[in-house]
């Protein structure tokens, strides 16, 4: 089973570079959320794959019986599952308000924060472009 | 004494949560923020005493035992460092009080200021590594509100670097905890340090190093991935950039720290040796920038940077000088550069601007804040006897016991282009006459609102001078 996870992470994490690449802050969104979905997959796959009881305590007892799954890694997925996605709604509604701000989602063409050095010198009201 | 380590991370988020149901009344709001702030700092001195006392203190969430169980660990350099958080919370809640006005701006900033101030604190005091990815996002998720708080276009756009830039950090981050709790079969810190003796396969231990080398570099802005602070730092208000600068990057320098001395030390060859040549290189390359600019604001984001590289060599050289040269210097950062902010907000309210060709006649007409200018500004490009001095020495005769002679070079080369920096803010914005094309000052700021101004960067200018004497 590991070995088919570890391939899925490999394509997905390509996936997730190529979207990454582009200067459109939608697509790169899009990789960031399959970004968490390969992290998800990788802590899967490294707690061990395993055919196994769910780790329930029987009435009366008081620890599980062998042969349970390791609840651990499921755990931490969960957590990062909720956490990611979280994150991912604020960077769709940080995309959103951009665009009605800047009128642009392409990367390199917001320039507010970092005005390139001839828009700044025009700004402060000196200097000529030549 | 349990319930102390608690403390630090219950108080804001109480303080948080009461402060976001009490938007209703302002003065409510603002006395709860005000009441957490000492709180916070109330627990955090109380914590740094008792394990200055009693040595390290641990405490196993809902009594499940380590390594299973939620663990929160003060040792003497967690509990420095939140005593210095709470430091610059309660700074920052006053300073923020004469800084924003009463409203919805207001309203929003105090809850979430608490909520940051817990999730570094969290992070501090975090025992297991899964939960210092948990206390990160709650660290990450406030500083993203903090940072959009007013929603100019220019905030909009930093905070597009910043959230793609720390999103993919805390992804990495998490694939790099699976990868080490698949090779160890362990989460808490101190287990952690004891199993990966146990790994048989060292190369891929090295391998999950550098992954985590890459999410914590990310989250404290080393060389080549610091592109996001200079990008967002000088955007939003100045008691958030204070915040930002003072604590964010240093949390990720802490991780660093905890991760390159108590887990990844199989290697210390490979992985410091590279840590070595990033804090070089960031050092050299944040002071270059910061040279190149000219906007108060921008000039200090750059200098955060090429502070960092100073912490990262103390923890690359790892010999016991280095890393205690390394914390001082962190320490004495968060505290220096957060005044560096207040002050440059302080020059934005009282002078209009923040471009140093737009300022002049400070030193003249302000003479109190360029006193108070003087104190961290020197201190931080090295100046004996302020802090700064101390922290530099300690790492440069570090680098030269470890045989590491250009890296003392780079480290004196830098603190004087530091000082540079530091002497061309003086010259353009306190002591040259203001330049005509300034335009008339803005209108004085009531008196009250000038001492809530100016009483937290007098606080933090007199713990500048104490620490260096």
């Amino acid at each position: 089973m590991e070995p088919i996870i570890a391939v899925l992470v490999g394509i997905l994490m390509a996936a997730t570079v190529y979207l990454m690449l582009s200067r459109n802050f939608v697509r790169f969104i899009f990789g960031l959320a399959l970004l968490s979905h390969a992290a998800n997959l990788v802590i899967f796959a490294s707690g061990g794959m395993t055919r196994a009881r769910p780790p329930l305590i029987a009435p009366g007892e008081a620890a599980p019986l062998p042969g349970i799954s390791n609840a651990v890694p499921q755990a931490l997925m969960l957590t990062a599952i909720v956490i990611s996605f979280s994150l991912l709604t604020f960077a769709l509604v940080l995309a959103f308000r951009t665009y009605q701000e800047l009128e642009t989602v392409d990367t390199d063409r917001m320039r507010a924060a970092e005005p390139s050095s001839a828009g700044a010198a025009a700004d402060a009201g000196q200097g000529t472009v030549d | 004494m349990s319930w102390l380590l608690v403390c630090p991370i219950v108080i804001p988020l109480a303080a948080a949560v009461i402060g976001f149901a009490g938007r209703g009344s302002e003065r409510a709001q603002r006395a709860v923020s005000l009441a957490g702030a000492v709180g916070l700092s109330a627990a955090a001195a109380g914590l740094l005493s008792t394990v200055w006392r009693e040595g390290i203190a641990t405490v196993q969430i809902g009594r499940w035992p380590a390594p299973y169980g939620i663990t929160l660990v003060a040792d003497h350099l967690s509990a420095a460092m939140v005593a210095v958080t709470a430091l610059i919370g309660l700074a920052t809640v006053i300073y923020a009080f004469g800084d924003t006005r009463p409203g919805r701006l207001s309203q929003a900033l105090h809850p979430l200021l608490h909520a940051l101030l817990a999730g570094v604190c969290g992070a501090f005091l975090a025992g297991d590594v899964f939960n210092l990815y948990v206390w990160f996002e709650v660290m990450l998720i406030a500083s993203l509100a903090l940072l959009i708080l007013g929603g100019t276009p220019a905030q909009l756009d930093g905070a597009v670097r910043y959230a793609a830039l720390s999103l993919v950090a805390t992804t990495l981050l998490l694939s790099g905890i699976g990868l080490l709790y698949g090779l160890t079969g362990t989460l808490n810190m101190a287990d952690l340090h004891l199993r990966v003796q146990e790994v048989e396969d060292q190369g891929l231990l090295t391998l999950v190093a550098m992954v985590f080398i890459i999410a914590f570099g990310l989250k404290s802005a080393v060389f080549p991935l610091f592109f996001w602070l200079p990008a967002s730092y000088h955007t939003p208000q100045t008691a958030v950039s204070a915040v930002f600068s003072g604590l964010l990057t240093k949390v990720g320098v802490y991780a660093l720290m905890r991760f390159f001395t108590l887990i990844f030390r199989h290697d210390v060859g490979y992985t410091h040796e590279l840590l070595l040549w990033v804090a070089g290189l960031t050092m050299v390359t944040g002071v270059l920038g910061a040279a190149s600019q000219n906007e108060l604001r921008r000039i200090l984001s750059f200098h955060i940077i090429s502070q960092i590289g100073y912490m990262i060599l103390g923890l690359a050289l790892f010999t016991t000088f280095g890393l205690l040269g390394g914390i001082f210097y962190v320490i004495h950062h968060i505290v220096v550069k957060a005044n560096l902010f207040f002050v440059s907000g302080a020059v934005d309210r009282l002078a209009g601007s923040t471009d140093l060709d737009r300022l002049g006649g400070l030193y003249r007409d302000k003479p109190l804040l360029a006193a108070l200018f003087f104190v961290p500004a020197f201190s931080l490009a090295g100046f004996p006897p302020l802090s700064g001095f101390w922290a530099k020495l300690l790492l440069i005769q570090a680098s030269i016991e470890s045989g590491e002679f250009i890296m003392a070079g780079v480290a004196l080369t830098v603190g004087l282009l530091t000082a540079y920096s530091m002497t061309k803010i003086w010259l353009n914005a306190f002591w040259k006459a203001r330049p005509d094309e300034a335009g008339p000052p803005p209108p004085p700021l009531a008196p009250r609102r000038q001492w809530l101004l100016l009483a937290p960067i007098a606080t933090l200018a007199v713990v500048t001078l104490t620490i260096g004497l």
